[in-house]
């Protein structure tokens, strides 16, 4: 059947079942593969899209229940990863895989939207349910309260320091405030 | 950066430039992803490959290719670090491609193409430093030709070309093409470590802008014209076989176009992954069984526990053991016990493949090229030279996408369709069809003198051998080094120590988990240890310590640990911690984690890790803390969750509701220390899980008393 999706800003029509989940009509349909596949029971996140706002478990969510609905993916966040969860994860270094970062990053962006200054307490709460093999969350939760920082001053990133973009601050190989290294 | 996939004629023309690169250079029809491709910028840009790993076009674009497997560990943006040093050239200059499968980009520690044993650095080191300086000394020398002056008297700087003399320069861009035909010279020395400006700087990772907008592409993303999806019904025993199957109201779901039967069960094939997910639960399957079927968890311990009376193989013999056993003042023995664990990367397996009559392509996350090239010749019915390997990003390895089981199932796919397909499997078969870490037990002995040091060291192995499932016949005298490592190398000044190993083998496939066998072993040697300063009444850092005296690199991640967590310093009422110091791919790791243990409600909560390692020149400090970070969190995982239970000769873990791993809210504090060190580098991707496990159990004992010998840890053990 036809249904009607409104996917970043842009309506699209899809003919699949009703029951098909949004994450395979994400992926496979739609070739949007920024959205992963990690556990089809929502117990990883990995498959994190924003509805309506809401961070939602794209791997059990009936297409048919979102139609109309304002869907938003990782591709969606921001157009040239200016969102300040994406300066702030790129600040941070956060990635090591990489591959529930979108899960990672749609789950901390949506936890922003409504709680401008999370806790760590409130952290936890709303991450508990995004797997992370590589054991970033360290640097998750650093991220996360740098993006607060960034989206309260929410004119140009802090640490930008003369760099144009994102990736300019990325590519220089200065040293970094690095915890501990001795 | 971008990652964009080469074109076909450019990856197979760059292979062809880097395969006579030794010899004579030629230039590669190569197009850098960055510029992606029309035939006119393939006209107006010809790069020149001056090696198998470096090539610039003349808009100075720095291609290097990456022919290691990134999957988390970061070794991409380290061979980029070591190439930049040593080629001079511009770090915002550099673009990456993943190579293909080639005899260039053998691993000299495999002597194949492959990632693992936290080899990368420790294998790269010095090829891509000297591949670097030389297609340095070529782009100079390319200069001074041009300008008909001494190369001597020119200098590089950050991909441009100087001659200070008569205020000339010129970027590498602009001679790249002349410098690919000179010889390669084989003198050019690498730079003094004095002069380094990249190496041993926290760098950032050149992969992270495509990973925070779903850009970078996964084995699992891979988009093919014409592709469909298949999944595979497995049969759910161990060596199992297909006995019969009716595809009848497979294929009457929606969207299912096919079924067929490969060698590992039966492939469902339809037009999107939930389809054939759907299909696959309506296959009716009947399975041959076979002999695994009656294995069960308890069965598998009572194998293990009867070996225990035979002598095994010596692993190590110093002294006599047994004689001071039996004249030590104090005597302990104890048995130690680790389960099957799975990887669980958060990529499930996956692998797309493209089988036609005179090659094969295939997509996929693998960390061992080489052999997925020869499985998808051997089974696609071509030879391994059309054979062709898309490494795409690792979403997590481990070890586990060593294995080319899944590259095989979607080339079988793939012929049995004559079109391209893409296997993905679900988490329940990533969790069931998993190459395990090995279950293993061990009976430890020791005996103390008098005054509490120990006099003799004895511990018997019983577990499955992983070299031997992989590589058979490749163990020498029934001693499969990697069942006894973590023990076998105990770095304690005791005089009598006796390490044996049985092999034993109950069925159930067992691969490379990483850290591989230190990861149990290191369990039990450093809480055995532990055990014995407790009986001889010392501090257990103390104890450590004085026995690591001939140890020096072993004593100074322990002492920079130990200073780092202030272990001359009392802990807050309800605080204790626990100390380990273990020996690892060639580097040294020593761990203090601290905790609380909540008594009546039978939990235990890790606060902070501390962690010291020793491994050589560091090539990326900032990935060094990333990599502790990473594998204590995977430490603490098992420890503290990690247990796949065999029933009925099959894993009862599905998926990561009854296999847990650790979540946000239990994140402790880590930090990371490095020693200072100019050795030769070594690798970071492992070495920080072992001594995690064992540094929570003595911390564990330090708050109940209570030693734990068996994981994971259970909550009666916290009691």
């Amino acid at each position: 059947m036809a249904i009607q999706l409104m996917i970043n800003g842009k309506t699209q029509s899809v003919d699949v079942p009703a029951e098909m989940p949004l994450l395979w009509v994400l992926r496979d349909t739609l070739g949007m593969t920024g959205t992963k596949f990690g556990c089809g029971m929502a117990l990883c996140g990995a498959c994190t899209v924003h509805i309506d706002g809401q961070p939602t478990r794209s791997c059990i969510t009936p297409v048919s229940s979102v139609a109309g609905k304002k869907i938003t993916t990782i591709e969606g966040l921001s157009p040239d990863r200016s969102h300040p969860v994406q300066r702030a994860w790129i600040e941070v270094d956060v990635p090591q895989c990489g591959y529930c970062q979108s899960g990672q990053i749609m789950s901390a962006s949506a936890l922003l939207a409504t709680n401008p200054k999370p806790s760590d307490t409130e952290i936890d709460e709303a991450m508990r349910g995004n797997i992370c093999r590589c054991g970033t969350y360290q640097r998750i939760r650093q991220a996360i309260h740098r993006a607060a920082e960034m989206q309260k001053a929410s004119a140009a990133p802090l640490r930008l320091g003369g760099k144009e973009t994102a990736e300019d601050l990325l590519l220089e190989p200065e040293p970094v405030e690095a915890g501990g290294a001795a | 950066m971008s990652t964009a996939t080469v074109t076909e004629i450019g990856r197979r023309g760059f292979l062809k430039a880097g395969m006579t690169g030794a010899a004579g250079l030629m230039i590669g029809f190569y197009l850098p992803g960055r510029f992606e491709a029309s035939a006119e910028a393939a006209a107006t840009l010809p790069p020149a490959s001056l090696n198998a790993w470096m090539l610039i076009s003349s808009n100075d674009v720095v291609t290097i290719m990456i022919d290691k497997s990134e999957m988390g560990q970061g070794i991409l943006t380290a061979l980029c670090m070591i190439a930049a040093e040593e080629l001079d050239c511009d770090w915002k200059s550099i673009h990456t491609e993943f190579a293909p499968a080639a005899k260039e980009y053998f691993n000299p520690a495999f002597g194949m193409q492959g990632t693992g044993g936290s080899s990368s650095v420790r294998s790269s080191w010095d090829p891509m430093r000297k591949a670097g300086a030389a297609a340095r000394d070529m782009l100079l020398q390319a200069a001074a030709d041009q300008w008909k002056v001494d190369k001597s008297s020119c200098r590089t700087e950050n991909g441009v070309i100087y001659h200070n003399a008569s205020k000339r320069k010129v970027t590498y861009g602009s001679v790249a093409v002349a410098a690919s035909k000179l010889p390669v010279p084989t003198d050019a020395p690498p730079k003094d470590p004095k002069d380094y400006r990249i190496l041993g700087k926290p760098t950032k990772r050149l992969d992270t802008p495509d990973k925070v907008n779903g850009v970078a592409e996964f084995g699992l993303d891979v988009k093919r014209p014409a592709m469909v999806y298949a999944v595979v019904a497995r049969c759910p025993v161990f060596g199992g076989k297909v006995a019969s199957f009716d595809a009848t109201k497979a294929k009457a779901v929606p969207g299912v176009k096919t079924v067929v039967q490969i060698s590992n069960g039966v492939a469902v094939v339809a037009d999107n992954t939930w389809a054939a997910m759907q299909g696959r639960r309506a296959l009716e399957v009947k399975w041959d069984e076979g002999p695994t079927a009656t294995a069960s968890s308890e069965s598998i311990s009572k194998l293990f526990a009867d070996q225990m009376d035979k002598t095994g193989a010596e692993a190590r013999k110093e002294g006599d053991a047994a004689s001071a056993l039996s004249g030590a003042a104090q005597k302990l023995e104890a048995v130690y016990e680790a389960p099957y664990l799975a990887h669980a990367t958060m990529e499930p397996l996956n692998c797309t493949a493209d089988v036609r009559a005179d090659r094969v392509d295939v997509w996929a996350p693998t960390q061992f090229q080489t052999v997925a090239q020869n499985m998808a010749a051997k089974f696609g019915g071509v030879k391994p030279e059309q054979a062709f390997i898309h490494t795409t990003y690792l979403g997590g390895g481990f070890g586990r996408k060593a294995g080319v089981d899944f590259v095989i199932e979607a080339v079988e796919t793939s012929k049995a369709l004559g079109g391209p397909v893409k296997v993905t499997w679900s988490r329940e078969d990533d969790m069931q069809h998993d190459f395990y870490r090995p279950a293993s037990y061990a009976k430890l002995a020791a005996g103390l003198g008098a005054d509490g040091w120990p006099v003799a060291w004895t511990t018997r192995v019983a577990c499955p051998s992983i070299m031997e499932a992989w590589f058979p016949g490749s163990t020498k005298n029934n001693l499969d080094p990697t069942s006894v490592e973590g023990v076998a190398n105990l770095p304690y000044s005791i005089p009598n120590i006796q390490v044996d190993y049985i092999r034993t083998e109950p069925g159930i496939p067992v691969g490379f988990w990483r850290s591989v066998g230190n990861s149990q072993n290191g369990f039990f040697s450093e809480c055995f240890v532990d055990e014995l300063a407790a009986a001889g009444k010392k501090d257990p850092y103390e104890f450590r310590k004085k026995l690591l005296d001939k140890a020096p690199r072993h004593l100074g991640v322990l002492e920079l640990a130990a200073q780092k967590a202030g272990w001359d310093k009392p802990l807050p009422a309800g605080r204790y911690r626990g100390i380990a110091v273990l020996f690892a791919f060639e580097s040294y790791a020593a761990q203090v984690v601290e905790i609380s243990v909540n008594r009546s409600a039978k939990t235990v909560k890790v606060h902070r890790v501390v962690c010291a390692v020793d491994m050589g020149r560091v090539v990326n400090p900032l990935t060094v803390e990333m990599q502790s970070e990473s594998a204590i969190v995977y430490g603490l995982s098992s420890a503290l969750y990690g247990n796949i239970k065999i029933a009925g000769g099959r894993v009862t873990q599905t998926n990561f509701n009854n296999y847990q791993v650790l979540r946000m809210d239990a994140m402790p504090t880590i930090e990371t220390y490095i020693v200072p060190s100019e050795e030769k580098p070594t690798g970071a991707g492992e070495l920080a899980v072992p001594p995690v496990v064992p540094a929570l159990c003595n911390a564990i004992f330090a708050a109940t008393g209570k030693r734990i010998r068996r994981l994971p840890i259970r909550s009666e053990d916290l009691a």
